[in-house]
């Protein structure tokens, strides 16, 4: 291996690297503070390097193969996990913590090393080891807090589950394996036919991609877990891993299964509108900030099926510009309730009636990122949704847009009830005026600006459309 | 020629400005905003006119047309191949003028405001106001497509709106700022419908594109039309309802002479100088469509403009508060810039009119704001806007008096003072096309001399009044501007507009016509005589003329009644015939429904509240489940 192809995986080469220096790190220091500061300086070049300019590329006899849309995509997890790690130095330096920080940074780094082979996968093999790789560390991290029955409850549920989804799914690409003879993307791509049992193996295969982006009915493990993890494990849930899965998804889709794309698109139909729904019938009734995130967050998976469905360019490009903002906003809006949490332990709506009198600055982040949700101009996230919605419309969807508009609107409804807690409620005795550590106030203004600056930016667009690919 | 890509940062400044201010408000030293506003705006002025000077001056040998140029160009939102908007600068004569008399009124006011809004609690907010409105009001002019002014065009009316309000404990303010918003806001509706139509016809937004005279829309045309009329000619008519409302001009003028509720700084800059002409500059930009392809609209534009100079100067002379003076004949004069775009013809000697509305564009932008800002001097000095409170005030404010009288002989067109060049040459444009729109102009330009100078002795002579306290001269500060602007106004009609700004680019030489220049300044003459006669002294000819033309009077003392034209209108027929009915449908039907649509929502999601047992074992039948039934539906469908 000469280093040219070497280069090819520098993503997951600098990620091993730095979570094989945070494990040297933790045998030789006690200073738990140095391990924190040193995995923020490690990711911080992790994604500085994930931008150096390299050719395209396949390794391994096509079982790794790297493009400027993949770079593209582990560039924009990489800068999620970063901000996500500037916001938990302060939550991770809790007591309680004490004797097990570093084993945050490796688990996360591990997973993220998953997804990244995953998405550079040829093949259904590396595709499967990276997906169990980006699964078990998680649930290890969901029981982060195992003292906790609830967040020890999660970890059992999550790891169970994702047994059970990536059981379905195995069988389901056997059955692939066994009609066709290959699990090589190229290969299997021609190979496709439209018959009962590939319908059947694809299909299984979708329920396991469904779980980890959380589609109806694929999705109840969501609001469990994200309740019961710790706050900063479910924002990582709800971000980096599902969007994560969702560019694997629409690679797989585009490449593998473009041959049985009208098979597809009817399924993701039904998916979309099932998750939108159902993601927001529930996230109404939420009044734990947690569940209510999770509920939020499926709908949104169910919105990004908009632009997924319509198979072009715009489609591929519509997708990535969502989740780049859906990282920031969700991060913005995770990154307030888990500093309020960190701070006074309070995660419910009616604590935060009367915030913006003694945390301005915090309620205004969380007001913005929630418009950005709801997808109010001229904050990113109405750009996000509009070009989902304008790739659907291309395709001639259009009553799929209509039931997403008025899912949209339902949705209006209970982001709205969180800034009308923070801005209208009164409240006998608010949560007290507190001042977040620098790295927290730094993540937080990174989400911030993103929020502004990528809707209003348009040549990002622009940019990610040149390296998108349609079907 | 050289690279002009810096002036990106024209725009830009103002609004790192805004942001910045806007930002630190309440946490930095007021007058430190104060002087970080000035200061950054100064440079953008220095800037201006290096652009400017570069372009106008420093061209190379032997180069005929002045070109547009477009140093930057970037597109925003990619809709399709041919939908998209863009962001970038264009740069042609008027685009570089408007720059030069824009950033120098603005630097103005600036200093101004330090000491006439000084130990105001609300004075990094009003410097943060002022960079949002300069950053606007650049970005509307140097736009090169129309949706990008459209843009612009709106934060000016914001900021104009946010001005106006500033004093926002006082409720008149209040309604002021809302009127002016709600009444622009209304002509803007025609000019979005103005601008859809224009580009559904041509695909473009582009100003050079639609503009030029060769091009496909203005050598083809439409064959589309509505009620009989071209498609053009509506697009174009309703375009120019969006400047007719920005600009003040009859029947949509109602908001300005309330719009001097804003401080005064704010009236020399928005009210005067920049904003209210920004519908002036709309029509110059999309001069050669109106002239080659709507005739028809133009004609509007000319006889709008020649109604609202005439209409607005009657107004003037019976008024009282000394800035409702002054916003009347703001309009009263930007009547005159439309009227002179009316009549214009295209290229060369034929643009005349075109030449002379932007040359009075500029010159009145300086002793507009002069007037004002002098105005402001005298209300800082006596804390009233009732003329009937002041008189003999230029023994106490010297350099105020000065500077007035210099921008009154301007505005009267006394030469060898500025505003007699630029008004000698619409009139001369005037009466070469259209000798009954001269006639009016001819006219109004002896009302504007006569009160003009009512103002000017009913102020600075007349009666002596006793103040509560003795007033005194402004701050250097406030007095500097005033001098800066009075040199503007004596010598920028020098200025050899028919070389640098003309309707094709062309220069072409200027004649002097006699015939129109010497009655012109006999009426002017004749004006301030009358007013000299009238209210130099306190004599009792002005109140016994009240009452022999009492209904007159009365009729211009309250503005025609146009106003209660409006609250009529809206108040009897919109609110009561049309809302109450609609109002009604609204909540007993619409509201109605949608309360329903939100109860079935929750009753759905309450039934649904099932699903989210907790118990992993149900989890995994329903995922099991869901697997299996969307197989069999798919495998069903698919192959049956």
């Amino acid at each position: 291996m000469n280093l040219e192809s070497f280069l090819l995986m520098r993503h997951e080469i600098m990620l091993t690297i730095a979570l094989l220096i945070i494990l040297i790190a933790e045998l030789s220091t006690e200073n738990k503070r140095s391990i924190i500061n040193l995995s923020i300086i490690l990711m911080l070049i992790t994604t500085i390097v994930g931008f150096f300019p390299v050719p395209e590329g396949t390794l391994f006899g096509g079982m790794y193969q790297t493009s400027h849309m993949t770079v593209l995509m582990k560039n924009i997890l990489n800068i999620g996990t970063l901000i996500l790690f500037l916001q938990v130095a302060e939550w991770i330096k809790k007591p309680e913590y004490e004797n097990k920080v570093s084993e945050f940074y490796l688990l996360i780094l591990s997973t993220l090393i998953g997804m990244n082979f995953m998405i550079s996968s040829g093949h259904f093999l590396m595709f499967y080891i990276g997906l169990e790789l980006a699964t078990i560390p998680i649930a290890a991290l969901a029981a982060y807090d195992r003292a906790k029955n609830i967040s020890a409850e999660a970890g059992i549920k999550l790891i169970l589950s994702s047994a059970l989804s990536s059981g379905i799914m195995l069988y389901g690409l056997s059955v692939l394996y066994g009609t066709i003879g290959s699990l090589y993307f190229p290969e299997m791509s021609i190979a496709f036919m439209n018959t009962p049992l590939h319908t059947l193996g694809f299909i299984f295969f979708f329920a396991g991609m469904g779980f980890k982006i959380s589609l109806v009915p694929f999705h109840l493990w969501t609001a469990d877990v994200y309740e019961g993890a710790p706050i900063n494990v479910s924002s990582y849930l709800s971000v980096i891993s599902k969007g994560a899965a969702v560019f694997i998804l629409t690679i797989v889709l585009y490449t593998v299964f473009h041959s049985i794309a009208p098979m597809w698109k009817n399924l993701l139909y039904v998916m979309a509108i099932l998750t939108m729904t159902i993601g927001n019938l529930f996230a109404l009734r939420q009044k734990n900030l947690k569940r209510f995130l999770a509920f939020s967050s499926i709908a949104q998976a169910g919105f990004i099926l908009l632009g997924i469905i319509d198979g072009s360019v715009m489609g591929m490009a519509s997708v990535l510009y969502f989740v780049l903002i859906y990282i920031f906003t969700n991060l913005g809006a995770f990154g307030v309730v888990s500093a309020i949490s960190v701070a006074t332990g309070k995660e419910n709506m009616d604590d935060y009636n009367g915030l913006y009198k003694t945390n301005p600055n915090l309620s205004l982040l969380m007001m913005l990122s929630l418009f950005s949700l709801a997808g109010i101009p001229p904050v990113a996230g109405f750009f996000g949704k509009f070009f989902l919605f304008a790739s659907a419309a291309n395709s001639g969807y259009y009553w799929l847009v209509f039931i997403a508009v008025i899912n949209a609107t339902i949705s209006l409804y209970y982001y709205l009830l969180i800034v009308k807690a923070m801005f209208i409620n009164n409240s006998e005795n608010p949560i007290a005026y507190f001042k977040s550590g620098l790295t927290t106030r730094i993540g937080l203004l990174m989400c911030m600006v993103g929020i502004f600056a990528i809707g209003l930016y348009s040549p990002l667009y622009e940019f990610i459309r040149m390296f998108s690919i349609g079907m | 020629m050289i690279d002009f890509s810096f002036t990106i940062l024209i725009p830009l400044i103002p609004f790192i400005l805004f942001l910045l201010l806007g930002l630190t408000s309440g946490k930095m030293k007021p007058v430190l905003s104060g002087y970080i506003g000035t200061l950054g705006l100064s440079v953008v002025t220095v800037l201006s006119y290096f652009t400017a000077y570069q372009y106008f001056f420093n061209r190379e040998a032997g180069a005929g047309v002045f070109e547009k140029i477009i140093p930057f160009h970037t597109v925003w939102i990619h809709l399709t191949e041919k939908l998209h908007v863009d962001l970038g600068i264009l740069l042609d004569p008027i685009s570089v003028m408007m720059m030069v008399v824009i950033t120098t009124v603005s630097l103005m006011v600036h200093i101004y405001s330090m000491g006439y809004m000084k130990g105001d609690k609300g004075f990094s907010r009003f410097y943060s106001f002022l960079s949002l409105f300069s950053f606007s009001m650049l970005g509307l002019v140097v736009a090169p497509n129309i949706f990008q002014m459209y843009i612009f065009w709106e934060l000016v009316g914001v900021s104009s709106y946010l001005l106006i309000s500033y004093y926002y404990e006082k409720p008149s303010a209040v309604s002021a700022g809302k009127k002016a918003f709600i009444v622009t806001r209304f002509a803007d509706l025609g000019f979005l419908v103005g601008i859809l139509t224009l580009s559904y016809i041509s695909g473009t937004f582009d100003f050079v594109t639609l503009t030029d005279p060769q091009g496909a829309l203005i050598t083809q045309g439409t064959s589309l039309t509505f009620m009989g009329i071209s498609a053009l000619t509506w697009a174009l008519t309703l375009i120019f309802m969006g400047g007719a409302g920005k600009s003040a001009m009859f029947p949509l003028h109602i908001w300005l002479p309330d719009a001097m509720e804003g401080p005064t700084p704010v009236s020399a800059l928005i009210h005067a100088a920049t904003m209210v002409v920004a519908g002036v500059y709309l029509v110059a930009r999309l001069f050669p469509l109106y002239f080659f392809v709507a005739p028809d609209a133009l004609t509007i534009v000319a006889y709008v403009g020649g109604f609202t100079s005439l209409f607005a100067a009657v107004i003037a002379c019976t008024q009282t508060d000394i800035k409702r003076v002054l916003a009347f004949s703001t309009m009263s004069q930007i009547g005159y810039m439309m009227l002179a775009l009316g009549v214009s013809g295209y290229g060369g000697e034929h643009g005349l009119g075109y030449m002379a509305s932007m040359f009075h564009l500029f010159t009145h932008a300086m002793f507009k704001a002069l007037l004002f800002l002098g105005a402001g001097a005298i209300i800082h000095a006596v804390h009233t806007n009732n003329m009937n409170e002041m008189g003999g005030l230029r023994k106490y404010l010297p350099i105020t008096h000065i500077t007035f009288l210099i921008a009154c002989l301007t505005i009267s067109g006394i030469p060898p003072f500025s505003g007699f060049f630029s008004k000698d040459e619409i009139l001369v444009a005037a009466f070469e096309s259209n000798r009954f729109l001269f006639f009016v102009e001819y006219a109004v330009a002896g009302i504007t001399a006569f009160y003009m100078f009512r103002l000017y002795f009913n102020v600075f002579w007349g009666k002596s009044t006793h103040y509560h306290h003795t007033p005194h001269e402004s701050p250097f500060t406030m007095t500097i501007p005033l001098m800066v602007l009075a040199l503007a106004s004596m010598f920028t009609g020098f200025i050899p507009f028919s070389d640098l700004v003309t309707s094709n680019g062309e220069a072409f030489t200027l004649h002097t016509n006699w015939l129109v220049a010497i009655p012109s300044v006999l009426i002017g003459m004749a004006g301030i005589a009358l007013a000299w006669v009238f209210y130099k002294k306190e004599t009792a000819i002005p109140d016994q003329l009240a009452t022999t033309l009492s209904s007159p009077y009365k009729w211009s003392f309250n503005k025609f009644y146009i106003d209660e034209v409006y609250l009529f209108v809206t108040k009897k027929i919109i609110f009561d015939r049309v809302s109450e009915p609609i109002a009604w449908f609204d909540r007993h039907v619409v509201d109605a429904s949608m309360n329903r649509i939100a109860w079935v929502t929750n009753l759905a999601s309450d039934q649904i509240k099932g699903l989210q047992s907790g118990q992993l074992q149900k989890y995994g039948f329903i995922f099991i489940s869901g697997v299996i039934i969307l197989t069999f539906t798919f495998v069903y469908f698919l192959f049956n």
